[in-house]
């Protein structure tokens, strides 16, 4: 048996996350087309590189079928119930900044915070006879910062692409998503609440809590870790 | 998680027989709800709380998170009166919080809709879960959430400044928030300021997209202008809602200490006439007034439908377990679901497992 390390399996996030590995000096690549998805481990024994989408990465840490992976911190919170208990953060990666933000049309001139936020769903919901409209895929982190902030009479609609696009196509008042330069909600007209982001995310590397390790593993991990400066 | 046990089922059997012969009609309802009118009634938070699930055909579906909604529709659809119903079954909540907690467990209940008198109906239930429960030494926590509703109708402020902390009495952060501003006490922010000194606020707005329209944003800015002369909320005010959010006391000494807040705050005194005519009442049903707690903050975060007096049985010495017994006054629940139509109504469930768990039973 081997380390199973798990890295996001395509574009910028798998360069990046290559590169660190690489300056490190443990070098991970791509074997095979440019289209399969298998890689391998060198400068370091033991440890086998598993390529793989990020939104999974969490799921397969939690269940212990990788010892590490990279992800953004961001669905880690999302997918993982108490997520600190399943999983550790070894190392924030540097790359793959990502605020997770509520955002709402910039002609909406009288909402800055949550509490316009709150005072603009009341009277939304008054006049149109149902919740206001909040387009996201981070449901549990946007209701527990909505919870925490007191907000009421909304409700959340999922959306899992071009949810700026969602309040023009009149399928949402508002949304919640990650942003990391903020362009794509200015060209849609959508302005960022001051609050503040309900979370600030980068690629980071995960140790999980669940998975078996064997000796050999553990002298893998060991090595590994050691290698990283971790 | 685990099966509720023939020990728990026994114990339901048990209570349910005792709720009968209290005179309730047994009612059942099905596991599977429409989760429509539940997310209408609890919001998004609902969703934390319950297990949804997509049919195609029917729309969403909800595993009941209680009976008390579809009891109230029940009822509201046709029950004759007054009535009083009891039932046991499982409900199904998600834990994410808690996930040592159960997620599926037995509930019995009993809510009692009548009209004649709500005071002696709120002590009827409170007495028989007191009985119910006796062998088991827990420990009973009352409020009155009714009281606090009074207390935010009366303050001397605009009918939007009223309501919008009625709105949010369950949301006590929120809540606190809003009696900050309304009091001057938290500053108000730039870009706010901006916006009310602006002749024409919506000029450079942009591109309006969305369906909340400009009609909608230029009438909240002008309730926002409107709210900016009204004078703050004194300082008197706000100090008596303190007061009474503060009160922790047994139930004579805590009608004593409401009624001297209410000469500062005297929107409250029906309330807390109230308040006295059901502390007669669980007197006559034998309950001991003199060592009952009560607390004027009592059910704000947990019970959102309830509108009057609530109630709870905790264990002693058990703060990991869940309460034994909830309930309360829900007249509010039966106008929401009742087209129109409305009645007097109070309840309460016990967690049939939990009383195995504290070694009752058979």
């Amino acid at each position: 048996m081997t380390v199973k390390l798990g890295v996001p399996s395509k574009g910028r996030l798998m360069e990046k996350t290559f590169d660190w590995f690489g300056e490190r000096g443990v070098t991970l690549s791509r074997t095979g087309s440019e289209r399969e998805y298998s890689g391998k481990v060198d400068g370091v024994d033991g440890v086998q590189l598993v390529l793989l989408s990020a939104g999974e990465i969490p799921r397969e840490l939690a269940a212990g079928r990788l010892h590490l992976g990279v992800t953004g911190t961001d669905l880690v919170r999302e997918k993982l119930v108490q997520w600190d208990q399943q999983v550790e953060e070894m190392a924030a990666l540097g790359f793959g900044f990502a605020d997770l933000i509520v955002a709402v049309p910039s002609c909406w001139v009288d909402v800055d915070c949550l509490d316009d936020l709150d005072a603009a769903a009341s009277a939304f919901r008054a006049e149109h006879g149902h919740r206001l409209r909040i387009a996201t895929k981070y449901h549990r982190l946007v209701r527990d910062y909505l919870r925490a902030g007191g907000v009421a009479d909304y409700q959340l609609v999922d959306s899992q692409g071009a949810t700026e696009g969602t309040v023009k196509n009149l399928t949402a008042e508002a949304i919640a998503d990650i942003t990391s330069t903020g362009e794509t909600l200015r060209a849609n007209h959508l302005k960022i609440l001051g609050d503040g982001p309900i979370l600030r995310s980068q690629a980071t590397l995960f140790r999980s809590r669940k998975a078996q390790k064997a000796v050999a593993e553990r002298a893998a991990l060991k090595q590994l870790l050691d290698k990283l400066g971790l | 998680m685990s099966v509720p046990s023939s020990v728990t089922r026994a114990e339901a059997a048990r209570l349910l027989a005792l709720f009968e012969q209290a005179g309730a009609q047994r009612v059942d309802c099905g596991i599977l709800q429409p989760a429509e009118v539940l997310l209408d009634l609890y919001g998004e938070d609902i969703r934390g709380r319950a297990y949804v699930t997509q049919d195609p055909s029917r729309g969403e579906q909800m595993l009941r998170p209680d009976f008390t909604v579809p009891v109230v529709q029940m009822h509201m659809t046709g029950g004759a009166e007054p009535a009083r119903y009891t039932y046991a079954g499982e409900v199904f909540r998600r834990q994410e919080d808690h996930p040592e907690r159960e997620n599926e467990y037995i509930q019995v209940g009993y809510e009692v809709f009548d009209r004649v008198d709500p005071d002696a109906a709120d002590a009827e239930v409170f007495a028989l879960f007191h009985t119910a429960l006796a062998p088991l030494g827990l420990h009973p926590a009352t409020g009155d959430i009714g009281i606090l509703m009074a207390a935010v109708e009366g303050l001397d402020t605009s009918a939007r400044r009223r309501a919008a902390l009625m709105r949010h009495i369950w949301r006590p952060r929120r809540f606190r928030a809003l009696l900050d501003r309304f009091a001057g006490r938290s500053p108000v922010p730039a870009s706010r300021a901006a916006l009310l000194r602006a002749e024409d606020a919506l000029a450079d707005a942009g591109p309006m997209i969305g369906l909340r329209s400009p009609a909608e944003i230029s009438a909240r800015i002008e309730a926002l202008r409107e709210d900016a002369q009204d004078r703050p909320l004194s300082e008197a005010q706000v100090a008596a809602l303190d007061a009474v959010l503060a009160v922790r006391e047994t139930c004579p000494f805590a009608l004593e200490r409401l009624r001297d807040i209410a000469v500062d705050l005297p929107a409250i005194s029906g309330a807390l006439d109230r308040f006295a005519r059901r502390i007669d009442a669980l007197d006559k049903r034998g309950i001991d007034i003199e060592h009952l707690d009560f607390e004027a903050s009592y059910g704000r975060t947990s019970m959102e439908y309830y509108d009057g007096f609530v109630f709870g049985f905790y264990a002693a010495g058990r703060p990991d377990l869940p309460p034994v017994a909830t309930g309360g006054r829900y007249d509010a629940l039966t106008r929401r679901l009742g087209n129109g139509a409305e009645i007097p109504a109070v309840g309460g469930v016990i967690r049939a497992g939990l009383i195995e768990i504290l070694g009752g039973g058979q």
